[in-house]
């Protein structure tokens, strides 16, 4: 665009009309910059390229996008956003009630994206009735993940309880295998915090204390036997997890030194990536208890006023729901497609499992919105509940506390 | 007419920089007072709300532990470096061979970023591939050092590097303070017969009281703006039993999109560099007017 005009400038003595205003017009904030995901994103950029468009990429790598949003509150602030940006959940919302998002509703009636995509997802892109963002992929948070041989050795399957998992547990500890190679980072025992909220309480408490915020159930007894779970938890890690790299806790589990992971399938790009096959070199089966916990990525469209950047806004927003994107994005990504009608023949096993549960869990209201992944509650929320529940992990707070400190400080985060 | 412009010359060259700092210093500290005072979430709000963020912060017990930490960091830090710093420039004062490659060693660490001190002092530290494992493997087996991973004593760990990078510059300070005290003063002490220790502890220290405040104030305030270290070594953990006020306001501001709260936490770190700035810029600019 600067270019043109620059050119335009030059050209003006001589009258020459500026040729780029012909071409619908991109700029994509993102954070993709590693390895797969850069990959994933260049097919994007290509298919948008072969529809005559063209493409300003926005990359801001950093603080799992904290510096892309600081990035976008500056192009915001300063009235020039980009076309389209690489947010989720709650985020939408609190952009839009800015005032800042467009309104996409043609290009979703066009491509029938109510009927293609499951409803509790959906309802995220949508801005008070119409549609304001194009969803990617789903990430599947509540996985536990397990060193085949380990398992084999000892006896030990997939737990389908927690009881059965701290025995299992009990039975490594025992053989000299870490239970559960884990990484102290506060979103990692965020992570772990939900699945067991989720295997402890079902689906129904889950949506009440973890969405709903309510105080009945955050303060409830089923909310201390979660925290006392979490302690149970906090003895089957080694004494060195503070700060570890989720990634070097899925080495631990490929090398055999720990046995299971409790992480979202970006996991699973690891093994793949070592060349481990899933079911023969390692298991996935969903942490124990129903329902399933997911991480959207999507891409908000902010308003860009008419012209070449709002036609090239409506061709995003179609390829990135459309089937073929969502196919060859989401085998580089280690995620599965957001719409229910592209063929998984090409995915493995744990990603044909993923879609199978999500299917089912879309049916009877047991597809939930992960808390530690920002998509279930905003930023301020999310982070008092992660403030807690890495205080009581990394200490020795009795559960009573941890329940009080919670109710504490949910109301004092809004 | 040449004469008043060259009495005005230097105001008119301070002119720009003279506004710049009022706009981009002063202007933005009132600027973040005023968000304070608001409701202001992901973007600016000026919509004022009275205290309401201070209460929340007082509130939370995330920055009980960051002020708590500040002052275990802080008293620490600025403790050690000086003591260090002074022992270190006394040995260096006894007119000893290569002092100006020693004191270039000494004052290396200095020339490092925090990210680079403190990742290579997360390696050292960390129990499963830094001292602890060496020791263990020389053979030792029962020796434990896991302040890193401990929640109650990684914010010990954080001094340890902070002082290692530090001291150096602590030291070149004092050394130059050491070598203004005037040699006459010495040498009568000497002729006088007084011991070594005695000259230090009676004569030198004392007439170096700037050069500590100097050092003093160097110090505090890049203990109450340490954010990098603390990023690189744990990430504020294990837990957040490592955050500093630094890393409280940047979770609030970038990670969680809670401007007020992280404008009132800056006015309160804020308020905590004047209490120490403001005694001494007093003690200063009074000793002046004598």
């Amino acid at each position: 665009m600067r270019y043109c005009a620059i050119r335009a400038v030059m050209a003006a003595a001589v009258l020459a009309p500026c040729a780029a205003g012909a071409e619908p017009q991109a700029e994509v904030l993102h954070w993709w910059t590693s390895g797969g995901e850069a990959k994933a994103v260049a097919v994007l950029q290509q298919e948008f390229a072969a529809r005559g468009g063209s493409w300003t990429d926005m990359p801001v790598a950093g603080g799992g996008g904290d510096a892309a949003m600081t990035a976008l509150r500056a192009r915001v602030l300063s009235g020039n956003p980009p076309t389209a940006v690489q947010l989720k959940g709650p985020a939408i919302q609190e952009w839009y009630e800015e005032g800042v998002l467009a309104d996409i509703s043609d290009v979703a009636a066009a491509q029938n994206w109510e009927q293609v995509l499951p409803q509790a997802i959906s309802a995220h892109m949508k801005c008070g009735g119409t549609w304001c963002a194009a969803p990617v992929n789903v990430h599947r948070v509540d996985w536990m993940w397990a060193n085949a041989e380990v398992l084999a050795q000892n006896g030990i399957g997939m737990p389908a309880s927690w009881e059965e998992f701290n025995a299992a547990a009990e039975k490594l500890i025992a053989a000299g295998i870490t239970p559960l190679a884990h990484g102290g980072q506060a979103w990692q025992d965020a992570t772990v915090f939900e699945t067991v909220v989720l295997g402890i309480g079902g689906t129904e408490f889950y949506r009440k204390a973890l969405i709903d915020l309510d105080e009945e159930a955050l303060g409830s007894d089923t909310m201390t036997a979660v925290f006392d779970q979490m302690r149970i938890l906090r003895g089957f890690v080694d004494d060195n997890f503070p700060g570890r790299d989720w990634n070097l806790a899925t080495a631990m589990v490929m090398n055999g030194e720990a046995a299971f992971q409790i992480m979202g399938d970006w996991a699973k790009g690891e093994f793949l990536a070592a060349g481990k096959v899933p079911g023969e070199d390692f298991l996935c089966a969903s942490t124990p208890g129903d329902g399933f916990l997911y991480n959207v990525d999507s891409f908000a469209m902010f308003d860009v006023g008419a012209g070449d950047a709002r036609e090239g806004q409506e061709i995003l927003a179609e390829l990135i729901v459309g089937p073929s994107f969502q196919e060859t994005f989401n085998l580089a990504k280690g995620s599965i497609p957001v719409r229910s009608d592209v063929s998984l023949d090409g995915f493995d096993s744990c990603a044909q499992l993923s879609a199978r549960d999500m299917n089912a869990a879309s049916d009877d209201a047991g597809l939930l919105p992960s808390f530690a992944h920002g998509m279930a509650l905003r930023g301020a929320q999310a982070g008092a509940i992660s403030d807690v529940v890495t205080a009581h992990f990394n200490s020795d707070m009795s559960s009573e506390e941890a329940v009080e400190q919670l109710g504490r400080a949910i109301a004092n985060s809004m | 007419m040449l004469s008043w412009l060259e009495r005005q010359i230097p105001k008119i060259i301070l002119a720009p920089t003279f506004a710049a700092v009022t706009v981009f210093v002063y202007g933005f500290i009132a600027w973040t007072a005023w968000i304070s005072l608001t409701k202001s979430r992901l973007l600016p709000n000026y919509d004022f709300a009275g205290l309401i963020q201070y209460r929340r912060l007082f509130d939370n017990p995330r920055w009980d532990m960051a002020m708590g930490n500040l002052m275990v960091f802080g008293l620490l830090f600025i403790l050690l470096s000086m003591v260090l710093g002074l022992w270190l420039a006394i040995l260096l004062d006894q007119q000893i061979r290569a002092e100006g490659l020693i004191r270039t060693i000494y004052l290396y660490p200095m020339a490092l970023s925090m990210i680079v001190t403190g990742t290579a002092w997360k390696w050292m530290l960390n129990p499963g591939l830094g001292l602890e494992s060496l020791v263990q493997r020389w053979g030792f087996d029962g020796f434990r050092f896991d302040w890193l991973v401990d929640p109650d004593r990684a914010i010990y760990a954080i001094v340890i590097a902070a002082v290692w990078q530090a001291s150096g510059f602590v030291m070149a300070l004092f050394l130059a303070g050491l070598r203004s005290v005037d040699g006459e003063i010495i040498k009568a002490a000497q002729v006088d017969g007084i011991p070594d220790w005695r000259i230090y502890a009676s004569i030198i220290l004392p007439s170096m009281a700037p050069v500590f405040m100097s050092a003093f104030i160097v110090l505090a305030h890049l203990a109450i703006k340490s954010f990098d270290l603390v990023v690189a070594m744990t990430g504020g953990g294990p837990g957040y039993a490592t955050d500093l006020p630094a890393t409280y306001m940047y979770a609030m501001a970038f990670s969680r999109g809670d401007l007020g709260q992280a404008a009132s936490s800056a006015m309160v770190m804020m308020m905590v560099i004047f209490a120490i700035v403001v005694p001494y810029l007093y003690s200063e600019l009074r000793a002046k007017h004598d």
